[in-house]
């Protein structure tokens, strides 16, 4: 991009600004430190020059909006066409108080539902499993069968509102039982849109509520993958995740390299399962962390897009370039949220929810202040809200499309976080793929380094967090604090019991049969997953049968 | 006796949450300080974490807990202990727990709840400075 | 004595505690051992070593399980390393055999190695007496051996089980010179994996290299510990080579030669204890002598060894 015999110039006259400007003013006033590194270690140039990207090609390598490698955005028109999708994750207690809750954030401006389960839901144990004691509604709404959906949807418009579910393990039961309740409101599965996390994975990197060992898991997911090509075609089959990985403690690098070696992953399984890539790639969606480091989190958005497109097109030979554009959700990262003086989370959440946007993201979920403390209350997830729209509406940063383009260091740090990406894509291939650099715990070692890494650097001094290791002050402990009314545990079981005495329990009996047999063939399990549904059989009990089949997965842990 | 014990330490996630960053992360630290930390994973049961406390014959059970689910389950750990007669293990907690809630799992018998953000070097203190044994 | 007397009821604090006791060095221990030793001899002894990452803990959970099954009780030992640097350890192997725990008939104990080379802690022989008194069936003491270090291991067990896997590099060639003196048994572990045959193959060519001195070759058993694939048949070798050992007189002989060489050990260590005790000036004062040439080495020993001799 730029002609050889300026640039040769200008690294002459950086080498004399460095010589005589800077170092007179060094040698009076040092600089703060005697290197700098982005949040996530990789080390910062004091200033970034048409030097740092003379490699680049614009074409080759930034192209235009909505085209190859889509580096500078998947829409033509990004947020002068369309906002993003501005999407809280939000759940709690039982189904009939979560659906007030949509209603509430439909009625602030919400443009999509994002439910958050409880954990006895997403390990697959129905309310009165032993395991599932003082967990019910705690983290999301407590789903045990058909009836929940039922009451959680009741009111909501399924063919009007996209539904993000954040599930995983049981993520086909649960798509299941979406189908099944917009069936009965009269809306057929062609007209449904949304996502499923899907991304089983992650969970035994990073999340943890993994439930059957990764082959099963492999399966279900495929399944899913082509199913909803064939009857749910508007359906995210999976948000790819990398948010997770980057709260356990990865770096921004690899986030990059483990979601999309991931990534990698399931179009190899769905494609060894016979699907064409095209046929399902399209309906692969990412989910990303934005922290705090404002330029590498727009840097690594950039290059995570642009890796991304490169893989589908020489790795997978995909021909639409639908199948090539990496399509994502991001949240703020909870991990930088402190209990120390909350309120200072806000601006913390503005500056990510920035990076996200001069990203390029296509759905946006904004942490509330008080989640270090407990689930957010109502009045926190307001101002969360408003700090997207006030991105969106007041900002300037949607009027013109990514606008950080060009700029030598963002250049520089996306150019750096691909190829760095593409090291350890390179490494995890060697390993055999993601699968097995999981079952020989190379990822997740990679994980916990860079977690320990970054505490010691809390402990020294060297990073600083605002409120928790400089600027400390003597605070009162927050009030107001969002409580989960214990009784929902015994609620829950209360219709749980009631349930299983006035169901079809023949009908359920046969139909969870006909799982365990379909388990052990090769058949595509998702109709037998509805008619299991349909017949009202728990989450708890599809779990229970498929569990016999298919075995659970025990962790490997490496320190 | 050795002037300069080991101090041995189990760090254990009860409730089905699966963020063992902060435990794991704790877990080295502890190690680091010269501690031994036996670590047993995901998804365990008040009757089993107290089992291991007492196999191991522990000093320290650090508890983390990410779910919300700990006015539950903390309380039925020091049940547990307290129904075994173990008076002499210091039990302390940290997580997403609630100021409002820390009285309450004092009262019960935890020694200390740390919560986000909390230096490591403070818990290494407070362990090495309470240790019963 | 409240720590024995609990012990022999099969309290699991108890035995928790003096296993504690060994390992801080407390005198007290020693008390409660002496009391204990005419109750241990009656638990088998089974060594599991292998590499890092070989999945000896899901095998000894496994292993375990199946022992249960037929109403033997388990006591397990797992040794992981300290850090030299910190003095601290991480012991993640409970991850593997959290559905033991509750298992009233299973006792683990996570042990750190403190500093002793070998893959075994020094008081794991006591703690092994510990759990032999409390009464458990077998015992089984499971180490991370790499190279030679994990030699040790036969010191302490009646027989040993070598694990391995398939694809961890040319790790047979380099453990070989450690491993193939002390296994009974090889178990090629995770061998749904590449390689599986191969890293058979390569221990079948290895083993017809080296005689075994019992004329019995170790048997080579597949397993998928996650899956529980080949852990009958690992536990029936078990049984097998048990019988055979017992049949022949091997393992009285074995014992024998552990009870002795423990015994020897004792020895050194409490006598040179003492001399170092008692002696220290006079071998300090030789020590300066030796360096500046006025005594040879070999003379000074012979000094020192009249003064003790003479009681001086």
């Amino acid at each position: 991009m730029f002609d050889k015999e300026s640039l040769e110039r200008l690294e002459k006259e950086k080498v004399r600004w460095e010589n005589s400007t800077v170092k007179k003013v060094i040698e009076k006033t040092p600089e703060r430190y005697e290197k700098f590194y982005t949040g996530s270690n990789i080390e910062v140039n004091r200033l970034y020059t048409p030097l740092d990207v003379q490699e680049m090609d614009y074409m080759e390598d930034l192209g235009f909006p909505g085209e190859y490698p889509f580096t500078r955005g998947i829409q033509p028109t990004m947020y002068r066409g369309r906002l993003w999708t501005m999407r809280q994750y939000a759940g709690f207690g039982t189904a009939e108080e979560s659906n007030k809750r949509y209603k509430y954030l439909l009625s602030q401006g919400q443009t999509g539902l994002s439910v958050a389960f409880d954990l006895p839901t997403q390990i697959g144990y129905d309310s009165d499993h032993p395991l599932a004691q003082g967990e019910v509604g705690k983290v999301g709404v407590a789903i045990d069968s058909l009836k929940d959906i039922e009451t959680l949807f009741d009111g909501i418009p399924l063919d009007k509102v996209s539904t993000s579910m954040t599930i995983n393990a049981p993520a086909a039961i649960l798509l299941a039982m979406y189908i099944a309740v917009a069936e009965k409101q009269g809306v057929s599965s062609e007209k449904l849109s949304g996502t499923i996390q899907n991304d089983i994975l992650k969970e035994y990197v990073a999340r943890g509520t993994y439930i059957f060992p990764p082959e099963p898991s492999m399966r279900l997911i495929t399944d899913i993958f082509e199913f909803c090509s064939k009857h749910v075609p508007k359906w995210n089959t999976i948000s790819i995740s990398g948010y997770h990985i980057r709260e356990a403690g990865a770096t921004a690098v690899q986030e990059v390299a483990f979601t999309l070696a991931n990534g990698i992953a399931y179009v190899e399984a769905a494609i060894k399962a016979g699907l064409d890539v095209d046929e399902f790639a399209p309906r692969l969606s990412f989910f990303f962390n934005a922290h705090n480091d404002l330029f590498e989190e727009v840097a690594k958005f950039r290059a995570a897009r642009r890796l991304w497109a490169k893989i589908m097109k020489e790795r997978f030979k995909a021909k639409d370039p639908k199948s090539m554009m990496l399509r994502f959700h991001t949240q703020t990262a909870g991990s930088t949220l402190t209990a120390q003086q909350p309120d200072n989370n806000i601006v913390r959440v503005t500056i990510q929810a920035l990076a996200a946007v001069l990203g390029g993201t296509q759905s946006l979920h904004t942490n509330s202040r008080d989640e270090a403390l407990a689930l957010p209350t109502e009045d926190s997830v307001r101002i969360a809200l408003r700090t997207q729209q006030i991105i969106a509406y007041e900002s300037g940063v949607t009027e013109t499309i990514d606008p950080l383009a060009g700029s030598y260091y963002v250049e520089h740090l996306t150019n750096l976080i691909e190829q760095k990406a593409m090291e350890y894509i390179k490494k995890i291939d060697e390993l055999g793929g993601a699968p097995k650099a999981i079952e020989k715990g190379y990822i997740q070692q990679e994980i916990q380094d860079s977690a320990y890494r970054y505490q010691q650097e809390i402990e020294s001094g060297r990073r600083i967090v605002v409120g928790v290791n400089k600027f400390q002050i003597e605070e009162e402990p927050p009030k107001n604090l969002l409580k989960v009314d214990p009784e929902v545990e015994r609620i829950q079981k209360e219709k749980l019991s009631k349930l299983k005495a006035t169901r079809d329990n023949l009908a359920v009996k046969n139909a969870l049969d006909e799982l365990s047999k379909k388990a052990l063939s090769n058949e595509n399990l998702m109709p037998t997953i509805i008619t299991c549904v349909k017949t009202y059989a728990t989450l708890g009990e599809i779990c229970d049968t498929l569990r016999r089949v298919f075995g659970e997965y025990k962790a490997t842990v490496s320190f | 006796m050795q002037c300069e014990r080991t101090i041995r330490v189990l760090i254990a996630k009860p409730g089905l949450d699966g963020h063992d960053r902060g435990a794991k992360v704790i877990a080295r630290a502890l190690r680091d300080a010269g501690m031994e930390v036996i670590y047993t994973g995901l998804r365990q049961t008040p009757e089993q974490i107290v089992e291991a406390a007492i196999q191991e014959d522990v000093d320290v059970i650090g508890l983390s807990i990410l779910s919300g689910a700990h006015n539950v389950l903390f309380p039925r750990i020091m049940e547990l202990l307290k129904e075994k007669g173990i008076d002499d293990i210091l039990v302390i907690g940290g997580g997403v727990i609630p100021h409002d809630d820390i009285p309450f799992l004092k009262k019960c018998g935890i020694a200390e709840v740390f919560t986000p953000g909390t230096p490591i070097s403070q818990i290494i203190e407070f362990i090495k400075n309470n240790v019963k044994k | 004595m409240e720590l024995v007397d609990g012990i022999l009821k099969k309290d699991k604090r108890a035995a928790a505690r003096l296993i504690t006791l060994i390992e801080r060095e407390d005198p007290t221990a020693i008390d409660a051992l002496k009391k204990l030793y005419k109750y241990t001899g009656n638990s088998i002894v089974i060594g599991i070593t292998g590499p890092p990452g070989a999945g000896k803990s899901s095998l000894v959970n496994e292993l375990a399980k199946k022992m249960r099954e037929k109403g033997k009780t388990v006591g397990i030992i797992a040794v992981d390393p300290t850090s030299p640097f910190t003095g601290g350890a991480l012991l993640g192997d409970r991850i593997r055999m959290q559905e033991l725990t509750l298992d009233p008939g299973i006792f683990i104990r996570s042990m750190a190695s403190r500093g002793s080379l070998g893959g075994i802690a020094k008081a794991t022989y006591d703690a092994v007496n510990v759990l032999d008194a409390f009464g458990m069936d077998y015992i089984i003491i499971e180490t991370v051996g790499v190279g030679q270090t994990e030699i040790d291991i036969v010191k302490v067990a009646d027989m040993v089980v070598v694990v391995l896997v398939p694809g961890l590099g040319d790790d047979v060639q380099a453990i070989k010179a450690g491993i193939m003196e002390i296994a009974d048994i090889f178990a090629v572990n995770k061998s749904d994996r590449e390689g599986a045959d191969k890293l058979v193959t390569e221990i079948e060519m290895m083993l017809d290299l080296s005689q075994n001195e019992l004329d019995l070759r170790p048997p080579i058993v597949k397993t998928v510990a996650t899956s529980g694939i080949g852990i009958d048949e690992l536990e029936a070798k078990i049984s097998e080579h048990l019988s055979y050992i017992q049949y022949k007189g091997v393992l009285e002989q074995k014992r024998k030669e552990k009870t002795r060489e423990k015994f020897m050990e004792l020895i050194k260590f409490h006598i040179s204890k003492i001399i170092f005790q008692e002696k220290g000036n006079i071998i300090e004062n030789l020590l300066k002598d030796i360096s500046n040439k006025v005594i040879d080495p070999y003379t000074a020993m012979e000094k020192l060894l009249q003064c003790i001799l003479k009681g001086e």
